[in-house]
């Protein structure tokens, strides 16, 4: 407990947009709770505070930190590190912490190739072919920036993680739904679910809360969204060809996306038990394509032009087939 | 044999066996060193004991299990053997009698996955301690299961009413209990029917069938169904549901008396293709020969003057019964059985498919099944054996082998009948027209009984055989006396030098080809079809009458290229097999199912129109999808599909799967 008799409240931001930190502040006034129940002692975005200053505190001072971004370069690592030190309850706030999330895309693609991209492509002007160096000497000593790793690891390939909370962002909704069983739980009238629990998000599927009317699917063909001229409002967008994520993406966020007519792309990540949301969508959809011609599939399958961008979007770098650990052992570069 | 004991205090006490399987393992993998390693690096999972031994199946071997299971206290059994097809059974049954669950133990096949497929011994026994590492993580996680029971329907269904399915019919009626037969031609009796004589003994194909055939009709425990079709089969083991198309005969089976007036009268004559293979008539109401069972005619709507045009009915006006019955239409009747017998035959390879050789083009140029009907004393020139022109009989007859069969560009496999045949016609040829007969053929098989003094005795009568693969077929004459002939392109491989050989007629031996429906049957019964097409069996040697699904037998040619002989002892097995099961009573079915968790199921329907077995059903007012334990057979298709994970399959569990991943990783982790 802190001065004040609050109990301590961090939030940080690693490789990340920024989304989730204002999808905290889209509570609205729920924020004031946080205000009222806790001291907050950490959150660059909000307030002042230097590394040192959580350096300094004690370990295990924090009770609760959301941690959103994945972790990308050696900064990122070394707070989560320290926020796992100092913390009590660590939370994988959002996609990227969670699963690596769009940042984790870049996993597809070498360091270089990424440098390249950023400092080389015709888009770029850059005459003098500046790139960034991890130091520089300057008359007053030398300095140094944070070095990328070669791939975006989620938070819980790094330390230990004890929720997660999956969104891109997390819902609001959702959001005050976790402050309150927090604050329940300090008030001794709830308990904590299971530690490696994912919180603030429902136990089934989009599809679950998706009014959308559903049939045994058979699907012939697949069409993007915008390419097809008007989507019937009452029937399940997958059975129209729009490939909809709603079927293995986790429920909690009201279905949104397939109530307005725009397919699941699956920011909430797998259903609870599953290991790669990419692997289960794929067998899905190819368990419902109907036809046994090699040639028809071949051209039913062309009307998914990004398969990754479609199933992996989210969690690339939390797949069974791609994770950020695997590209981290066998690269050499980085045990310099 | 080496023993390793240790001691631990782990929840589970897991034993773990090594088979050497005589040399088919210990040839290729040092048993002795993976036992060994698996007791060192094991132990820490609860590995009590790990063994070596010769024949793990052996009676010895299965007491050994069941000695550890006592003294020691095991909880888990990992055998490291051959594959669970052949022997998971065995080692479960021993375990059972030791008083474990046999659900407990796990069969990991270092045989069939890894000394019958490598020969560097190292990585061999490197390879078999990671999948037995497998198998010790796996067998952690199983569950003591308990099969279900389920009452067996005593009707047994038989499909295709060839000699095997006439067989299989027998046996079952005889023994007193209710069988259907489905039958899509007008009459029972198959390809022996078209048949004048058989081989090797040459008897009349039709004096050893008809009396089969005959008591088939007149059966009281066998329901007949000819001019039928299976449409739908729902249900499992015990307990099928079967919907049969009867197609409209436009006869009334209880006025006609078989008199066959209505097909003297019918004035549409229809080239037979099926049963005449093409070489002579039926008509537009017909039964497709005299023997036919049951007796009654079919009218063929198609080519019905009166369906086609609308005025006719000479049947009808010439029928001294009035059974002629215009109205009638195809019915839907639905069987409960118990059991399912699949014998639905081949069809003959395409010969025009051998462009080379010339069928269809050449006119004195016969097929197998064309010739039969040529030879039959019933068939459309008595029996008299001539050329395309109804009149002119061969001074000299070329008789083509393996047409379509042991040949990359169609069939790898032999048709196993063909040169038997081939030898037949030689034979029937030589006794009727005196002609010079030539057999080329690449190998003679002539391997089951009496079949090579068939053989010798063809040889006697004078036939010339000339060894190497024919390689064309042409009417072009080159040399002189090949003028009118045909002339047979063949090398020689014996007397080493290439050949022409002119003939007034060529018969090809097509090869036999799976039903060009195979696939859908097999889909529609849920089973499987090798890549060739023909379904397969359980077990290639312990099982050839069985399939993977329970309930459902196959006999005949169905299951691959066979004479009568074979054919009519797997009639005759598929019946026993069937006969046990429902002298049984009942049969417990394995616990291995798939199941959902509502919570989970989101109802977004995917898994709904997946399952083979139609065990999936959908509730509309609650949302979610539920499994039929009593039909699912644990095949998976819907676990791997559901998108939300809802599924899982009792053994399959995710945690079994990935549990023994990690323990096939374990050798290679860091
Ligand atoms: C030219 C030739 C000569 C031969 N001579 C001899 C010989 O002399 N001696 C010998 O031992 N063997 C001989 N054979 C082999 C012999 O034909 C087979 O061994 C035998 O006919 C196999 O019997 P079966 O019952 O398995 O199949 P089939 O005879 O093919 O019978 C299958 C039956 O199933 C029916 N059927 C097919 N599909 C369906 C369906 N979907 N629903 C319902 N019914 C269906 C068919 O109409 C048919 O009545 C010869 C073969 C050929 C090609
Ligand atoms: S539209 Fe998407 S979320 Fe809705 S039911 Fe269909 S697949 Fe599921
Ligand atoms: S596992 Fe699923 S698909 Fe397979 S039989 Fe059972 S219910 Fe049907
Ligand atoms: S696929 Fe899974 S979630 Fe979808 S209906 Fe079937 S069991 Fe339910």
């Amino acid at each position: 407990m802190s001065i004040n008799g609050k109990p301590k409240f961090a939030m940080y931001w690693a490789a990340s947009c920024g989304g989730c930190e204002i999808a905290v502040l889209n509570t609205h006034e729920k924020i004031l709770d946080i205000d009222t129940n806790f001291e907050v002692v950490f959150w660059p975005i909000a307030m002042d505070a230097k590394y040192n200053d959580v350096k300094a505190m004690e370990d295990k001072s924090i009770l609760l930190t959301l941690f959103n971004g994945g972790i990308r370069n050696t900064e990122n690592e070394e707070v989560a590190n320290l926020l796992r030190r100092k913390s009590q309850i660590l939370v994988a706030f959002g996609s990227c912490a969670s699963e690596g999330c769009i940042p984790g895309l870049a996993n597809l693609s070498s360091l270089s190739d990424i440098f390249n991209a950023s400092y080389q492509s015709a888009s770029t002007v850059n005459p003098d072919n500046v790139a960034p160096k991890t130091s520089v000497s300057v008359p007053e000593g030398e300095i140094h920036i944070p070095a990328m790793f070669p791939a975006l690891r989620p938070l819980d390939q790094v330390v230990s993680v004890d929720y997660y909370m999956p969104g891109c962002p997390p819902e609001s909704h959702q959001i005050s739904r976790v402050i309150d069983l927090v604050i329940k739980v300090i008030s001794k009238e709830a308990d904590l679910p299971p530690i490696g629990s994912v919180i603030g998000a429902g136990e089934s599927t989009v599809c679950d809360e998706c009014p959308r009317h559903r049939d045994v699917k058979t699907i012939k063909q697949f069409v993007r969204v915008q390419d097809i001229d008007k989507i019937n409002a009452d029937l399940c967008l997958l059975e129209q060809g729009i490939p909809c994520n709603g079927p293995a993406s986790r429920s909690g966020c009201g279905a949104l996306c397939p109530k307005s007519g725009a397919q699941c792309i699956g920011c909430y990540g797998p259903a609870e038990g599953v290991l790669d949301f990419g692997a289960r969508m794929i067998t899905a959809l190819a368990s419902v394509i109907e036809s046994n011609e090699p040639s028809e599939i071949e051209r039913i399958l062309e009307g998914i032009p990004d398969p990754v961008g479609q199933f992996y979007r989210f969690n690339l770098a939390n797949s069974l087939l791609r994770t950020g650990t695997a590209a981290w052992r066998n690269n050499a570069s980085l045990k310099e | 044999m080496t023993n390793f004991t240790t001691s631990n205090g782990n929840k589970e006490r897991i034993g773990v066996y090594v088979c050497h399987c005589g040399s088919n393992i210990a040839g290729t993998v040092n048993v002795e060193e993976v036992a060994a390693w698996v007791r060192t690096e094991l132990e820490g999972l609860g590995v009590l004991i790990s063994r070596d031994y010769k024949f793990m199946c052996s009676s010895l071997g299965q007491e050994l299990i069941q000695n550890d299971i006592k003294e020691l206290g095991l909880t888990r059994i990992v055998v490291g053997a051959c594959s669970p097809h052949l022997h998971e059974q065995t080692f479960r049954t021993a375990c059972r009698r030791a008083e474990l669950n046999p659900y407990l133990c796990e069969l990991v096949s270092i045989r069939e996955q890894i000394s019958w497929v490598h020969t560097d011994k190292d990585q061999a026994t490197e390879k078999s301690k990671a999948v037995i590492a497998g198998g010790v993580y796996r067998v952690v996680h199983h569950q003591p299961l308990e099969p279900l029971h389920v009452p067996i329907h005593p009707a047994t269904l038989v499909v295709g009413g060839g000699i095997a399915g006439i067989q299989a019919a027998l046996e079952l009626a005889d023994a007193g209990y209710p069988v259907y037969i489905v039958e899509r031609e007008p009459s029972i009796g198959g390809h022996m029917a078209q048949f004048d004589k058989t081989f090797p003994t040459l008897d009349c194909a039709a004096c050893i069938l008809t009396p089969k055939m005959v008591s088939v009709g007149s059966h009281p425990n066998i329901t007949l169904l000819t001019w039928s079709e299976v449409r739908q089969v729902e249900g499992y083991v015990g307990n099928f549901t079967v919907t049969i198309q009867k197609k409209a005969r436009y006869v009334n089976d209880e006025f006609c008396t078989g008199c066959a007036i209505c097909q003297e009268k019918c004035p549409k004559k229809v080239i037979d293709e099926i049963y005449e293979a093409g070489l002579g008539y039926r008509k537009a109401i017909y039964t497709p020969f005299p023997q036919a069972v049951p007796k009654y005619p079919v009218i063929d709507r198609q080519n019905c003057i009166y369906f086609q045009k609308g005025t006719c009915k000479a049947c009808e006006k010439f029928c001294p019964t009035n059974a002629i019955d215009f109205t009638q239409e195809d019915e839907l009747v639905t069987v409960n059985v118990g059991n399912i017998i699949l014998a639905t035959g081949y069809d003959l390879f395409d010969a025009r498919r051998v462009s080379q050789y010339g069928y269809g083009r050449l006119a004195n140029v016969f097929t197998s099944l064309e010739f039969e009907r040529l030879s039959n004393a019933a068939g459309p020139t008595n029996g008299d054996i001539v050329l395309r022109d109804g009149v002119t009989v061969p001074k000299t007859v070329g008789i083509v082998h393996c047409v379509g069969s042991r040949d990359r560009n169609f069939n790898n496999y032999c048709s196993v009948i063909c040169c038997m045949q081939g030898l037949k016609f030689a034979h029937i040829v030589h006794e009727r027209t005196g002609a010079t007969v030539y057999n080329f053929y690449i190998d003679m098989r002539t391997a089951y009984k009496a079949y090579d003094e068939f053989y010798q005795r063809v040889l006697e009568e004078g036939t010339l055989f000339v060894r190497g693969k024919v390689a064309e077929i042409t009417d072009a004459a080159r040399l002189p006396g090949e003028e009118g002939k045909l002339i047979i392109q063949v090398e020689d491989t014996l007397a080493g030098k290439q050949r022409r050989i002119p003939v007034d007629m060529v018969i090809l031996s097509s090869g036999l080809e799976p039903r060009s429906d195979a696939k859908d049957l097999a889909k529609l019964f849920g089973i499987s079809c090798s890549a060739d097409g023909w379904l397969i069996e359980k077990h290639p040697k312990l099982d050839p009458v069985a399939t993977m699904t329970e309930g459902i037998f196959i006999a005949g040619s169905v299951q691959g290229p066979k004479d009568i002989p074979t054919s009519v002892a797997q009639g005759a097995a598929a019946a026993a097999r069937v006969l046990g099961r429902i002298q049984q009573g009942e049969i417990a079915i394995e616990p291995i199912l798939a199941s959902v968790d509502a919570e989970k199921c989101s109802g977004c329907r995917i898994c709904n129109g997946l399952c083979p077995y139609n065990a999936i059903v959908f509730h509309d007012d609650r949302n979610v999808t539920e499994i039929n334990p009593a039909l699912c057979q644990g095949c998976g298709t819907c676990i791997a599909a559901c998108p939300a994970g809802a599924i899982s399959g009792t053994g399959f569990s995710d945690t079994q799967i990935l549990a023994q991943i990690d323990g096939l990783l374990l050798l290679n982790a860091e």
